[in-house]
């Protein structure tokens, strides 16, 4: 298990060395001329010469790639070429409200859909044909319409929500409510519409197993039957797809932290991206890259628990 | 967001089997009705595009101070937008834009993601590992990020986005080709081809395509439908080409006019919407039909077909000539244990007729026997078994007779009764071992859940017996199987595991549904070994359902032979060795003398 979790771990290390250093290279290679993008059309040829320099953008790409490289490793990376803030600091305090809105959305989803997976698969007929259609609609519109509709039913017309902003949830516990749930509600509607269905497909596929009937033939009650043996074998292929969504998740968060103006990681892509602002992309680039490596390190490790023979290939 | 959500959509065991039935999918498609209205829709939709200045005389780009956000009618069909624009211009042209930038990442991620792989799933080697690599990482970048730094760099061309974005579709295609092709790459067609002498390209054209065609198809609609909602997404959060018209670039400005006038967003967004339901059902509609082709040549599935099938090609005969073995009298036969009198099972059908496959059985078993039931496959054995401990498959049901057990009737007792009955007084041992263990939980929790409700005893004292048990059934080391999964165990071993799980709350009967058929002919020996052992150790009934004269003789005292649902002829073991009366009761026997019993016993677990 531990050799397992050191492997899974270094494979992912390897693979953010690799985004990171791709995103870097392209970035930069791409970035023109970063002292003049900065100062603006105004600013004289000398002044921008001088920006460049402040900036270290004379020497080699490459060696300036290893050294951003050793000061990442260090937890440095750099300041905002537009606001000087620390990208580290730009990041974190943002991370934390896009995490809170991702990590809802997980949360909601999977019970949700458990509960309605293992509905459709036992009731079929109408219960099943709901979940259906549910599924079809959640999976063809778009997060971000349904965030509009949201927005425009429940915080415009009814008052019950904020349409916008953002409350910290040690704050004001109430405020934060308001402000999360909508975004919240937005994101998981798609990841509901799938994962529900794929837990319909594995019970009834897992009910059909042979020993469903030996451990009948034992006499082993229904609910443990259909909640202790079948739920379990079931909840691997439901994660899996789980697992598949999360880093379209984060994609679409920055979408809908767009439409409920949320100071989240998606307001800062939205900035970094559009300003040029090389050293906070590459802040992000690591942030995410870190996150979705933990969160499939953490699904393999559930996987295994789910699934003893994952455990060992 | 869906978006890369659906790149593992198909599962690749899909794919396997659909090359039977491929011709044959457009036909079957042609008739769902969804499927038809969804596709109806996809066609209108793209025609009306193609046709958009002749449905519309606005020019969509063309701004109008002075008809700023009007409503519907007046010259203006659907009103006009913030910049009074004409909004059923927009929509019109709109769609040609979308579905344009939609379409062209969909062919960027078909054709690299098709091409990759099929060399990577046909050469294999370096690329393999290359391609996968690469699949990994494209998967672990979030889409839309990439994107929003993409044109930071290269500017907002709609048509330089899609290219970009298709390319991060790419494993969806990849990784469905890529399964697909490796399944098949050392079929035997495929190496009949490749002796043969034809090329290489000609086998990828003509053996391996062909293969992947329908799910292609499914998962170019399902990606068509998330780089729509991608793209749209984007332009809805401003970051798009503005100066054409898109579905995005209206919802954005509907957005920023959500306050004035709601009606902006309904337009773009309906048509999303409908695009994309159309797009789903579709996918799902070609899903179905994929799966429903693919389904009858799965294993288990085929096995009930025939089985019912042959029942039902050939009418049960009503009138009961059962040859009958009169018992010599030397002693006083033991008392009944179970008493099957006049037993029916059917299966209805969609048309409303019943199928029956085992039909006016009437079996005796006494106490402490060991009774055979022997019959080629299909003839309604081991549905006789299942009623037994009313364990039939779905849509199964007893029609006619009674099962009682000491004189209680089980056709009719419900469910808690019967959860009473089974495990503690009729127990089950199952065919093929390895199928029939929980592969999540180890044996030592499988063999003691039972015994806990059952015996209601302590964790402790369920381990020790279970541990006892398991060195009962000759398991050399108890203490280390308590702890395995099933996967770590062999079928002789798991089998063992499973008669220690049948016989360990004490049941008076053990149904034993053929329970070396799936075993190495060395291992068969040591179970039916085990099971003498056992009933002499314990002296508990056992039916055994069974194929093989060899271990009826080896096995059992009594015997019934069955031949498409019904018991033709009944008697102690010596004796209908000695006097086979019915013909079907000899032409089992020829056909032992003529042919391995091997060769018998795969028929049936290989079907």
């Amino acid at each position: 298990m531990l050799t397992f979790t050191v492997r899974r771990l270094l494979y992912g290390v390897v693979l953010l060395f690799v985004i990171v250093t791709l995103a870097y290279l392209l970035l930069y290679a791409a970035a023109g001329d970063v002292g003049r993008t900065i100062l603006g059309p105004t600013a004289t040829q000398a002044t921008v010469a001088l920006k460049n320099q402040q900036l270290g953008l004379n020497s080699p790409l490459i060696s300036r790639y290893f050294s951003w490289l050793g000061h990442a490793l260090t937890g440095d990376f750099g300041s905002s070429w537009f606001t000087n803030q620390p990208v580290k600091t730009a990041i974190l305090t943002r991370l934390q409200v896009t995490l809170t809105l991702v990590f809802g959305a997980v949360i909601v989803s999977a019970v949700l859909s458990a509960v309605l997976g293992v509905w459709a698969a036992l009731r079929g007929g109408w219960v099943d044909r709901i979940i259906q259609v549910f599924s079809v609609l959640g999976f063809a519109v778009p997060g971000f319409l349904i965030a509009v509709f949201l927005v425009r039913i429940f915080a415009l017309q009814l008052h019950w929500f904020k349409p916008t902003g953002y409350v910290q949830m040690t704050y004001y516990f109430g405020g934060w409510l308001r402000t999360v749930t909508l975004p919240v509600i937005a994101l998981s509607i798609g990841l509901v519409a799938g994962v529900a269905q794929q837990v319909r497909s594995s019970v009834i596929d897992a009910l059909r197993q042979d020993w469903v009937r030996t451990l009948r033939s034992r006499g082993v009650s229904e609910r443990s039957v259909l909640f202790k043996h079948v739920l379990r074998n079931a909840g691997g292929p439901a994660l899996s797809v789980l697992a598949l969504s999360f880093v379209g998740l984060l994609g679409g968060a920055v979408i809908i932290e767009q439409v409920f103006g949320i100071p989240g990681l998606g307001q800062v892509a939205v900035l970094a991206t559009s300003e040029g602002d090389v050293p906070l992309v590459m802040g992000l680039v690591v942030a995410i890259g870190v996150i979705v490596i933990l969160v499939n390190l953490a699904i393999d490790l559930l996987q295994g628990f789910l699934n003893p023979k994952a455990r060992i290939s | 967001m869906t978006e890369l959500s659906a790149t593992g959509v198909l599962a690749p065991d899909v794919t396997s089997d659909i090359r039977a039935a491929r011709s044959h999918l457009a036909r079957r498609f042609l008739k769902n009705p969804l499927g038809i209205a969804a596709l109806s829709v996809l066609v209108l939709i793209v025609l009306a595009a193609i046709c958009a200045p002749l449905l519309t005389s606005y020019n969509p780009n063309g701004v109008s101070v002075l008809s700023i956000l009007q409503g519907p009618g007046a010259g203006h069909l659907l009103g006009t937008d913030g910049a009074g624009r004409d909004v059923w211009a927009r929509l019109l042209f709109g769609a040609r834009y979308t579905l344009a930038g939609a379409l062209l990442a969909t062919v960027v991620a078909a054709v690299l993601g098709i091409t990759s792989g099929l060399v990577a799933g046909y050469y294999g080697k370096w690329f393999e590992s290359a391609s996968s690599w690469v699949t990994t990482l494209l998967m672990a970048l979030p889409g839309i990020v990439v994107l929003l730094a993409a044109r930071a760099v290269l500017g907002p061309s709609l048509w330089t986005v899609m290219i970009i974005f298709g390319v991060l579709l790419v494993p969806a295609f990849y990784r469905l080709v890529f399964a697909a092709v490796s399944g098949v790459r050392n079929e035997l067609f495929v190496d009949a081809a490749r002796v043969s002498g034809v090329s290489d390209l000609r086998i990828i054209a003509r053996h391996i395509l062909t293969v992947v065609r329908a799910p292609i198809i499914l998962q170019a609609s399902i990606v068509f439908g998330i780089a729509i909602a991608v793209q749209v997404g984007l332009d809805f959060l401003g970051f798009g080409d503005q100066s054409i018209p898109t579905w995005g670039n209206m919802l954005n400005d509907g957005f920023t006019n959500l306050y004035r006038d709601p009606q902006l967003v309904i337009w773009p967004g309906l048509a999303v919407v409908i695009t994309g339901v159309a797009l789903t059902l579709f996918a799902n509609a070609l899903r179905d039909e994929l799966e429903q082709s693919a389904r009858p040549r799965r294993r288990r599935r085929a096995a009930a077909v025939t089985a019912v099938a042959a029942t039902a090609a050939d009418p049960v005969r009503p009138e009961n000539d059962t040859v009958v073995h009169e018992e010599p009298s030397s002693s006083a036969p033991a008392p009944l244990l179970l008493h099957i009198e006049g037993l029916a099972v059917g299966y209805p059908q969609a048309d409303g007729s019943v199928t029956r496959v085992v039909d006016n059985v009437s079996l005796d078993i006494r106490r402490g026997e060991v009774h055979g039931l022997i019959g080629e496959s299909g003839s309604g054995k081991t549905q006789t078994a299942w009623s037994v401990l009313r364990l039939l498959p779905a849509g199964g049901e007893i029609l006619e007779g009674s099962i009682l057990l000491d004189g209680e009737d089980l056709s009719r007792a419900d469910s808690a009764k019967m959860r009473d009955i089974r495990g503690g007084r009729i127990a089950y041992i199952p065919q093929e071992p390895m199928s029939n263990l929980d592969p999540s939980f180890t044996i030592g929790s499988q063999l003691t859940e039972p015994m806990r409700t059952k015996l209601g005893v302590s964790k402790t004292e369920a381990k020790a017996r279970a541990l006892k048990l398991l060195g009962q059934v000759g398991i050399p080391n108890p203490e280390r199987t308590f702890a395995s999964y099933p996967h770590e165990l062999s079928g002789g071993m798991a089998q063992r595991v499973l008669i220690a799980g049948a016989v360990s709350c004490e049941p008076d009967l053990v149904i034993a549904d053929e329970p070396t058929t799936a075993l190495d002919v060395t291992i068969q020996a040591e179970i039916l070994d085990l099971l003498r052992e056992l009933q002499r150790e314990l002296g508990v009934t056992i039916l055994i359902v069974t194929h093989n004269f060899g271990v009826v003789a080896d096995l059992c005292d009594r015997v019934s032979v069955m031949q498409k649902g019904r018991i033709v002829e009944t008697g102690s073991t010596r004796s209908l060795f000695a006097d086979p009366q019915h013909p079907y009761t000899r032409s089992l026997f020829d056909a032992i003398l003529d042919e391995s019993p091997a060769r018998g016993a795969y028929a049936e677990t290989r079907s």
